[in-house]
């Protein structure tokens, strides 16, 4: 009995510190600066760039965003999505030589990059849909 | 002797098993499906959008801000180019009056809720033990920020062209609710589909007279 106490005890404690070493993890952008951009970035032939961020903003909502900001010059927009959690999304759209754009999302959650792959996948498969271009991945 | 034994083994288990799922569900910061489009969102892109006949893109970014300010919005952001509007409102969650009145009820009646359930807890605890008069305190709704951003584009004619003279409009809606400890309460999305009417009915009356006065 004592010693099953002592486990749940140490369980306890697990529960309690077990987050702070994945906040580590999430703060160790080192490794992974280049794989960050592999799936938070894709190119999609098209030079419109009003079109590409209308799609995105378009993108955002069907996805229950509501915006932040948006600015054509720059090409950015962000938006936040409230759905038990804030999720946080920052979308740039920029020229890549004169017959594509490039996109790249990044998002956060509270203080914490979303770094999942899975997540950025959805975005540009839905974004996919409403540009009716393929996305291509960016060396 | 063991039955007992047996008892306390399934306790622990089962406090084991809680403890696991929490460790796997406590870390997760994102819910997997955050990007993915939802079975509903093309029936929510049904309530948020309407097309609307004979006004340019600009006309109708106007009269949408006149809307807006009509229901007290303040804008935060717009980008006319990309028809883009933002604007929020902060307001009393227990505030019936509120253009999300419907909301403000429910969460009137769930204060309502949460006070008699406090009360009956408190009740029980309260037993035999003067010390402890207080019990559970009702925690309850005060404060709300409403973010709603309009989205405007050209509709396309048959051949696939963008139209001056058409436009489609997105509205969609969030709002954030701290409770009397100050804690977010609500983070959601607002998807009833009065607000959304309510919005609709009120812009038609404001994209009236932003033709009339052009």
């Amino acid at each position: 009995m004592r010693v099953r106490y002592r486990l749940l005890v140490i369980i306890g404690a697990g529960l309690m510190f077990g987050c702070v070493s994945s906040i580590d993890q999430v703060m160790k952008t080192d490794q992974s600066a280049v794989q960050l951009r592999s799936y938070q970035e894709r190119a999609f032939d098209t030079a419109d760039k009003e079109r590409t961020l209308r799609s995105v903003i378009a993108t955002l909502q069907d996805l229950s965003f509501v915006l932040d900001k948006a600015d054509l010059d720059l090409g950015v927009v962000s938006a936040t999505k409230l759905s038990g959690y804030q999720l946080r999304v920052t979308v740039t759209v920029r020229p890549r030589g004169s017959s594509q754009m490039l996109v790249r999302a990044n998002a956060q959650q509270g203080e914490m990059t979303v770094e999942d792959p899975k997540p950025y996948q959805d975005f540009f498969a839905a974004l996919e849909k409403s540009m009716f271009l393929t996305a291509h991945e960016v060396d | 002797m063991s039955a007992p034994r047996v008892a306390r083994g399934r306790l622990i288990r089962v406090v084991l098993m809680a403890s696991c799922f929490l460790l796997v569900a406590g870390c997760a910061t994102v819910s997997d499906n955050s990007m993915q489009l939802s079975a509903d969102s093309l029936q929510l892109r049904q309530l948020q959008t309407r097309r609307i006949e004979g006004i340019d893109e600009k006309t109708l970014l106007a009269a949408c801000v006149g809307v807006l300010q009509d229901l007290g919005f303040n804008i935060d952001e717009s980008e006319s180019r990309l028809g883009v509007i933002v604007a929020s409102k902060n307001r009393s969650a227990v505030d019936v009056g509120d253009a999300v009145g419907g909301m403000v009820v429910d969460s009137l009646v769930n204060a309502a809720l949460d006070a008699m359930f406090s009360a009956l807890f408190g009740d029980n605890f309260d037993e035999g033990d003067d010390e402890d008069e207080d019990g559970v305190e009702a925690v309850y709704d005060v404060t709300q920020k409403i973010r709603a951003s309009i989205v405007t584009r050209p509709a396309l004619d048959s051949s696939g062209q963008p139209r001056m003279d058409a436009q489609v409009l997105r509205i969609t809606i969030q709002r954030l609710v701290w409770d009397s400890e100050g804690k977010i309460s609500h983070a959601e999305s607002i998807e009833d589909p009065k607000v959304y009417q309510k919005f609709f009915d009120r812009l038609s009356k404001s994209i009236f007279l932003e033709l009339q006065a052009n």
